[in-house]
């Protein structure tokens, strides 16, 4: 099989699928951006009482970054690890298993090929932000391509950490607290609540370390001008380890759950 | 353990019936051929291949069609579907259209596969979902319940279908049915398990004849005799009519006898009911584990 081919034509239905629901798309995406306009709302009104600005980021930094986050979510949404639970529970999983592709492809296919819908509903909410703060951002040709790089990495990622997540269902599917933290890290660690170097030092290093900076922060950075060239490739590669990394451990461990697969039901 | 000591080979092309009570092991059976379930120890192979290992080369050979199967995207018309398998299993655009066309004309599809397999009733998605699970033309099909929730005019269609690719393709069929008029007009070997041990493999009429304990000889004419309870358990009585229960080896003599002794325009000997030969193997095999 071509997975190249595989993946055109999963995306594709993913694409119709999401086609077929665009009021319900469009009304979760507006939900979605709720989050970045208040976000920005409560982080402009504490920068203009600071005197135009919050540790180094000014009001048109604030604005396109928040800008850009509303790109970067709607482009690194992922299979929510909850759906494994009712999957594994409910043997929904049987259909992906008989397949010969992984059931990993099928979901990021499925998921990218949503993403053209989503880009295209998010893009005049962008465009409305931009217009109503009007930010001072120049962007560089060279930031433009890695950004358009970094959010397919980004929600590789993504999909990869929440794939793992998901897979723990094999052995316990009382995981929502575990999700549950999952989402509050990312709150904290990713740049999504606050960009992070506005948070204490030892955070940041942190962030470093884990992978929710670099599916979020990092991408938004890299197009708003707040990192040179060389740091924009350091990411980049970054996002390479990760998505290596993160290859390697779902190999290990989706080996390891699915013998514990009992296929009930389906 | 869900199964445990069953041990059994198939034949290339032959549709074998899967029989044995709820709970007995059939699914979990099917779901190990298929490489859904792990096995915690025994080997089973298919097709060359260890099922549980899942390689692709095998998967392709393969399909399972569940009585519940949802593969078939629900939001979106089964040609959508079909076009992702294939995609899938790699169908030469040729053998696709070919297929495609020959399921949907022999499963009369028409304009089902236009529509949202939401829209769809139980039955007609029934249909469509086996469609697209022979799109790649499975060497090896495990059908487990296929025609569960369906009416009668419904079950026989998917009969019809699965008989005439079994006919064209050559595929090897394991079937699991609740309906014993499945496995009549399909296997003509039955596997019985129960518990997850094999109880019985062999011919369909073999398994009749082992287990059956008695046929039954129905008699009609208007002089049959007073003492007709003589020859057989009599199970039912009419003027006209009486049904006796005989033993198998008793059978041919009984026959003669009331053809010379009576006035009788018409004999027929039957077998049980298949239900009730099953009911009995089923039994059986309970008492033995």
């Amino acid at each position: 099989m071509s997975l190249l081919r595989y993946y055109v034509a999963e995306a594709r239905n993913g694409l119709l699928h999401e086609f077929q629901y665009r009021v319900t798309a469009f009304i979760g995406l507006i939900g979605f951006l709720i989050e970045p306009v208040v976000y920005l709302a409560v982080w402009r009104s504490v920068a203009i009482a600071q005197g135009g600005a919050v540790g180094d980021y000014g009001l048109s930094d604030l604005t396109g970054y928040y800008i850009a986050w509303s790109l970067v979510r709607a482009m690194n949404l992922a299979l929510n690890p909850y759906a494994w639970e009712w999957r594994i529970r409910g043997g929904r999983l049987n259909e992906f298993l008989i397949r010969p592709v992984h059931p990993f492809h099928r979901d990021f296919a499925f998921f990218a090929g949503q993403k053209p819908i989503w880009i295209v509903m998010a893009l005049p909410l962008a465009a409305i932000m931009w217009l109503t703060f009007r930010p001072d951002l120049s962007f560089s040709p060279f930031g433009l391509l890695a950004f358009s790089i970094a959010i397919w990495f980004a929600f590789t990622m993504r999909h990869m950490v929440l794939f793992l997540l998901g897979s723990v269902n094999f052995w316990t599917t009382r995981t929502s607290a575990l999700f549950e933290l999952n989402v509050a890290l990312e709150l904290m660690l990713s740049g999504r609540l606050v960009p992070m170097s506005l948070m204490p030092e030892w955070v940041q290093r942190v962030s470093n370390f884990l992978p929710f900076r670099w599916t979020f922060q990092f991408p938004i950075e890299a197009v708003i001008g707040r990192l040179d060239n060389t740091q924009i490739l350091f990411g980049l590669g970054v996002q390479v380890a990760w998505i290596l990394g993160l290859t390697l451990l779902i190999r290990l461990v989706w080996g390891r759950a699915i013998k514990r697969y009992t296929a009930v039901g389906g | 353990m869900a199964v445990e000591g069953a041990t059994f080979d198939l034949r290339q092309g032959e549709i074998v019936g899967f029989l044995g009570p709820n709970g007995a092991g059939k699914t979990t059976t099917l779901k190990m051929l298929s490489g859904l379930l792990f096995p915690d120890s025994g080997v089973g192979e298919v097709l060359g291949h260890v099922p549980h290992k899942r390689e692709p080369a095998f998967l392709k050979r393969i399909a399972l069609v569940t009585g519940n199967r949802n593969a078939l995207a629900w939001d979106l018309p089964a040609l959508d579907s079909f076009l992702l398998l294939k995609a899938l299993y790699d169908i030469p655009a040729a053998d696709f259209t070919r297929r495609r066309d020959q399921y949907i004309d022999l499963l009369e599809l028409g304009e089902l596969v236009t529509k949202p397999v939401r829209n769809l009733s139980l039955g007609e998605r029934m249909k469509v979902e086996l469609a697209g699970a022979l799109l790649h033309a499975p060497e090896v099909l495990f059908l487990d319940e296929p025609t569960l929730g369906l009416d009668v005019t419904m079950q026989k269609r998917l009969r019809e279908f699965i008989r005439e690719y079994n006919r064209e393709y050559g595929s090897t069929v394991l079937l699991t049915s609740h309906y014993m008029a499945d496995v009549v007009a399909l296997s003509e070997r039955v596997i019985v398990i129960h518990r997850g041990k094999l109880h019985y493999d062999g011919g369909l009429a073999g398994l009749t004849t082992r287990f059956t304990t008695f046929k039954t000889i129905t008699v009609v004419g208007d002089g049959l005799p007073p003492d007709i309870d003589a020859w057989g358990e009599v199970v039912e009585r009419f003027p006209d009519r009486v049904t006796l229960r005989v033993a198998p080896d008793q059978v041919g003599r009984v026959a003669a006898g009331l053809l010379a002794t009576a006035t009788i325009d018409d004999l027929t000997i039957e077998d049980p009911p298949i239900e009730d030969v099953i009911e009995r193997v089923f039994a059986e095999a309970g008492e033995e584990t």
